[in-house]
């Protein structure tokens, strides 16, 4: 299948006062059309700052993003000029975020925030921009969706506001969704709901999802393919069944261990021991050395590559590249 | 109470419920109802408005009418206030006195807020060269007082001949010229916090143009802030122009203003013979100026309850 999106060698640079900060370092993937795939990893480990990065929000701040490209379709959105650039968002790529609550304007009604998008990118009259709110608000399924379209945002709760914010996000049928977190501000049985809902969509629209968590739990519900992020690089990708079957990165052994099991009491839960390393004092290793079970002495003085394996996935670590490391010991 | 059914309902009857929800606009106003101080300043000024506009088309004593014969007469049943130097009646001048200091007062009041609001908004949604532009130039005006700017331009105006019936817009003009620095001020630091809100960033991810994000976005946010404060700045407005007018220097005699009409009795003779000439105007500034501020006050308690004391 065609690839929707292809990001090679992305990387965000923050300019604080202690020194340059490198949130995301050089990740490459792709989505295809109609592929799940999720970005997992702990906080701080720049997921979210690669979401941001596609969609052109680091610039006004003080980051700055290089890369090769971002391809979608024919464009290449880190070269893209800015109204370019507007035109793709919310049209042909959505984003959703992590706080439903704080991430609709207070003082417009729903319905009137939900038009806004149609109206702005397909040139949709205000009627016809009505009545397909009203059918979006049935869609994510909200009954009364007459007098919802009338509420403000501070009468509904957060699910429903998450549901509205996906209505927004699929109104103008983008191409690509991108989901930060979109469940992490709900409660359980609402996270179910809204991700169920956001997989019928993907089998009804055919659109790609790129899914932004920190729960495996979400990962092993939605994903096609998973790639984890430890320190802003990618240390692990693969297909979802494989990855969780057989983790290959001790990070990811790590995580997929710290998961509670369903139906088994234990004591404490496991969890990796050690830190994310200060992203201000990285030098050339794998950035995981210091927490890692099985460091090798070069793990400490040279960053790996992300290397295919037989099977597709792929990682980037010491341990799979035996034959090298013995030959330069 | 027995519960409505829920399948018992129309769509007729949805639609209907759908209209009544209360908007934010009239929650506001039911809060504002309840606060006895606020309301008892609204129908003060109401008042006010009433008779200056419509009283002195009831009076016998319109257009300045000069009665030699009644000269600085102490109120009687023919002239309710007395008469002043020329024999003119004291309450229509009053009345005609409060219209346009009225009108000069909300005219320059929204002109500035326009002028403030316009800059204070562009300077902090752009920021960078344009914010400090903007920002400087305030700077500008505010370090130096008001009055003595006002009393420049004003004696500029008398230099030039400016002639008397246009004085009364030049006044508003100068009026707003110094009062929108605050503001604008005011709505930059606003709109700095604002812009960086996360619903500000879905706006962004949703592919929505600058002006669109500004006006319909932004804008509405500022409502609160901007109310409340050309409100409040009405009664500043209607002061100045008080002051201006005392020292000659704002609208000119005949047209009466308030301010103007206590400087036609700022002699001593007048002062201790004649109060029906400075008491009516002096007390009708005073009342009038706090009825604004009391207004105001109860309307940011109600609109922006962040900015309580």
């Amino acid at each position: 299948m065609p690839n929707v999106i292809e990001v090679d060698n992305l990387s965000t640079l923050f300019e604080t006062e202690e020194g340059t900060v490198k949130a995301v370092d050089g990740v490459s993937f792709r989505v295809r059309e109609g592929e799940t795939v999720c970005i997992v990893g702990e906080s701080g480990c720049g997921k979210s700052v690669t979401a941001m990065s596609i969609m052109g929000l680091v610039e006004g701040t003080s980051g700055k993003v290089t890369g090769d490209r971002v391809g979608f379709g024919d464009r290449d959105l880190l070269r893209i000029d800015r109204n370019e650039l507007r035109t793709i968002r919310g049209h042909e790529i959505a984003m959703i975020f992590q706080e439903p609550m704080t991430s609709l304007n207070p003082v417009l009604t729903i319905g009137e925030q939900l038009m806004e998008p149609p109206r702005e990118h397909l040139r949709m009259s205000r009627k016809a921009a009505r009545q397909q709110a009203i059918k979006l608000i049935e869609r994510v399924g909200i009954p009364r969706a007459e007098q919802i379209f009338a509420s403000y945002p501070h009468e509904l709760s957060g699910g429903m506001l998450q549901r509205i914010m996906i209505a927004m996000a699929i109104s103008c049928g983008p191409k690509l969704l991108i989901a930060d977190e979109p469940t992490t501000a709900l409660d359980v049985t609402i996270q179910a709901q809204i991700l169920d809902m956001l997989r019928e969509l993907k089998e009804e629209t055919g659109m790609s999802i790129l899914l932004i968590t920190h729960d495996l739990g979400v990962v092993a519900e939605m994903a096609d393919y998973v790639i984890v992020m430890y320190s802003g690089k990618i240390v692990e990708e693969g297909e979802v069944s494989e990855l969780f079957a057989h983790p290959r990165h001790p990070y990811t052994q790590g995580l997929l261990r710290s998961k509670p099991i369903l139906g088994q009491r234990l004591e404490r839960l496991y969890s990796i021991p050690g830190q994310v390393p200060d992203p201000l004092s990285l030098t050339p290793s794998c950035y995981f050395h210091d927490r890692c079970a099985h460091c090798l002495d070069i793990c400490t003085r040279r960053e790996p590559e992300l290397k295919t394996l037989e099977g597709g996935q792929k990682v980037a670590c010491w341990l799979y590249e035996t034959a090298e490391v013995e030959a330069r010991g | 109470m027995s519960t409505i059914p829920a399948t018992g309902r129309t769509e007729a009857d949805r639609r209907s419920s759908a209209r009544k929800r209360p908007s934010l606009w009239r929650q506001s106003l039911r809060r504002l109802m309840k606060n006895k101080l606020a309301v008892s300043g609204l129908v003060f000024l109401a008042f006010m408005f009433l008779i200056c506009f419509l009283g002195p088309l009831f009076s016998p004593y319109a257009d300045n009418k000069i009665n030699t014969t009644i000269m600085n007469h102490a109120p009687y049943a023919k002239h309710w206030l007395g008469t002043d130097l020329l024999g003119r009646d004291v309450l229509t001048r009053l009345l005609q006195a409060g219209r346009i200091s009225l009108t000069v007062g909300i005219t320059s009041m929204l002109l500035s807020v326009f002028i403030g609001s316009l800059l204070g908004a562009i300077a902090g949604y752009y920021r960078g060269v344009v914010d400090q532009v903007i920002l400087r130039f305030a700077d500008l005006l505010l370090t130096v007082p008001n009055l003595p700017i006002l009393f420049i331009f004003g004696a500029l105006l008398s230099e030039w001949k400016v002639p008397t019936e246009y004085r009364m817009y030049m006044v508003m003009l100068m009026l707003s010229f110094v009062g929108w620095p605050g503001l604008a001020r005011l709505i930059r630091g606003q709109m700095l916090s604002l812009r960086e809100r996360e619903f500000m960033q879905a706006a962004t991810v949703l592919g929505l143009r600058d002006r669109r994000k500004l006006v319909h976005h932004l804008l509405p946010n500022l409502f609160p802030l901007i109310i409340v404060v050309a409100t409040l700045n009405i009664g500043g407005a209607i002061l100045s122009e008080s002051v201006l007018s005392f020292f000659g220097l704002g609208v000119m005699p005949p047209t009466p203003t308030w301010g103007n009409m206590i400087d036609a009795a700022n002699t001593i003779i007048d002062f201790e013979k004649h109060p029906w000439l400075w008491i009516p105007p002096g007390v009708s500034i005073f009342l009038t100026v706090i009825a604004i501020n009391i207004f105001g006050d109860g309307l940011r308690d109600v609109l922006d309850p962040k900015q309580k004391k």
